[in-house]
């Protein structure tokens, strides 16, 4: 009898483990085919163009406020931290380290998950749903370039824009707090910043994580659409494996190109 | 070459369960092969078959000489030019308008100029009588005038085969007349080759050259509408005659009644 059950479990997992292997495969499959853009499929730049705004454009309002809420929650936060050493000058510096480094890539991309990543997959989904990709297909028109490759492109161009706005806003909501709010002097706030903030080190590497996470997860948003069941619970369940997926990817991510990136192994 | 798709011991299965047991069955050029059979039976899967969508564990499907499962991507997507569906649902894209809709495909696969464009659009929307519909969008149709959209978009390119799925289903009877009047039509003005898969028995076979039947992953008859109507195949005449019981039961397999309800 336990005999029998030992057999199934390694069966069972054996399943499991293959599921998961064709999975990635279809996955890198699916990204290969999407990452290009095809011979003879027309008007590209504006189908580009029109994904920047969707995908961009109309994240910037949760975008721009969460920036300048982290942003002032971190100078205040800091500030009471920092005041117990006497360094409270040094807020400036805390916040754009801070946010250049890790809020900035992080959260802009936890939050463009939630926003543009399940706006995609249920957009895809549903297309899915109502056989318009299907129908695509049969009029000779493959949906891999017409339809994933803008929106994987745009995701990627707008992702590593949104983090910068990010940044910039939350930087001034430091500035706002720390200077406006608590009394630190100006001139220490910014050039304190100035003098900590290096270009390769904090922008250069902040903007590439970015990148990383526009990657992943747009790919996991149109894949999720494009292998969703063709059913409204199919949808739904996609649209929330993408968004967990995603900020799970972005997080486990974001600790490997740290420990890369400082050089810690 | 006078059949223009041919199945060849074909033999497909989903999830375990087995759709086409080694069929065989050829589609003739420049006619109306129609493709009954009751709900569940695989028709709209032997369109996968034919456009590629869907492979065959195993038997051959030839579309116009090309053996379609063993195509590449590039060279499968060059066959479906001349290949057209009409989907049941329409499939109509809902960000379009009815006149982009039918212009996607010239505007995706031809450098045609704007008003070439614009005049060939409008002729197709003539054809299905929706000339004065093409700024309206997806949402404001009616399922008919629908079907109707996506007949015209989906002989834009004048394709060679065009199938039809469930093209009746869900219509009022002045629509299953439009589209019968249509589908018969253009399969002569355009000289096409039709694929009608569907239920609706009467108005399949009043347009039809040649029918199939299927059941059960098996062709359980074929021939001309008049062969059919005048079998004595029992399974045949069911399905034809829609008797509710017979060969095909009425109850889905299950335990008896009394062993389930009184125990």
């Amino acid at each position: 009898m336990i005999h029998h059950y030992l057999i199934n479990a390694v069966r069972r997992m054996g399943i499991n483990a293959l599921g998961v292997c064709a999975g990635f495969g279809r996955a890198s499959w699916f990204l290969v085919q999407s990452l290009t853009w095809g011979k003879g499929f027309k008007a590209p730049f504006s189908r580009l163009v029109f994904q920047v705004y969707q995908l961009g454009v109309l994240s910037l309002p949760i975008i721009l406020v969460s920036g300048l809420f982290v942003g002032m929650v971190l100078a205040l936060q800091g500030y009471h931290i920092l005041v117990g050493y006497g360094s409270q000058e040094a807020v400036g510096q805390m916040v754009a380290l801070s946010i250049l480094r890790e809020f900035g890539p992080v959260v802009s991309a936890l939050l463009f998950a939630g926003r543009a990543g399940s706006a995609l997959t249920a957009e895809i989904g549903l297309m899915k749903t109502t056989e318009q990709l299907s129908a695509m297909e049969i009029m000779g028109v493959d949906p891999l370039k017409r339809i994933m490759a803008p929106r994987l492109w745009g995701g990627i161009i707008c992702l590593p824009l949104l983090n910068l706005m990010f940044c910039v806003l939350g930087i001034y909501g430091g500035a706002l707090v720390a200077v406006d709010m608590l009394g630190i002097y100006e001139g220490s706030y910014w050039a304190n910043m100035q003098g900590a903030v290096e270009f390769y080190d904090d922008i250069v590497k902040g903007t590439i994580k970015s990148l990383v996470f526009a990657l992943v997860v747009t790919w996991i948003a149109i894949f999720h659409g494009w292998n969703a069941h063709p059913t409204s619970q199919g949808i739904s369940t996609a649209t929330t494996a993408t968004v967990v997926q995603a900020s799970l990817a972005i997080l486990a991510l974001d600790f490997v190109l740290t420990a890369v990136m400082l050089g810690g192994f | 070459m006078d059949n223009y798709v041919e199945l060849k011991n074909l033999t497909f299965r989903r999830d375990g369960r087995l759709i086409f047991d080694d069929i065989s069955l050829q589609i003739p050029k420049g006619k109306i092969t129609s493709i009954l059979g009751p709900s569940g039976t695989g028709k709209t899967t032997l369109l996968g078959l034919i456009t590629g969508q869907l492979s065959p564990q195993s038997g051959d499907v030839l579309v116009d000489g090309l053996s379609v499962p063993n195509l590449s991507r590039e060279a499968l997507f060059e066959l479906r030019k001349k290949l057209s569906l009409l989907f049941q649902s329409g499939a109509l894209f809902t960000d379009m308008s009815v006149f982009e809709n039918v212009a996607f495909a010239l505007r995706e696969h031809t450098n045609l100029p704007e008003h070439m464009i614009r005049d060939l659009v409008l002729l197709r929307l003539e054809n299905v009588g929706l000339r004065g519909a093409g700024q309206l969008m997806p949402s404001q149709l009616s399922g008919g005038m629908a079907r109707r959209v996506a007949l015209a978009r989906s002989i834009i390119l004048d394709p060679e085969l065009i199938m039809y799925d469930e093209p009746f289903t869900g219509q009022d009877p002045v629509s299953k007349g439009v589209l019968v009047t249509l589908i018969r039509s253009l399969n002569a003005e355009l000289s096409l080759t039709s694929v009608l898969v569907s239920h609706d028995v009467e108005e399949a076979l009043s347009i039809s050259d040649q029918v199939y039947v299927l059941s059960h992953g098996q062709v359980i008859a074929s021939g001309t509408p008049q062969q059919l109507r005048d079998s004595d195949d029992t399974e045949l005449k069911q399905f034809l005659f829609g008797l509710p019981d017979g060969p095909v039961s009425f109850h889905f397999p299950a335990k008896p009644l009394v062993e389930e309800v009184l125990v």
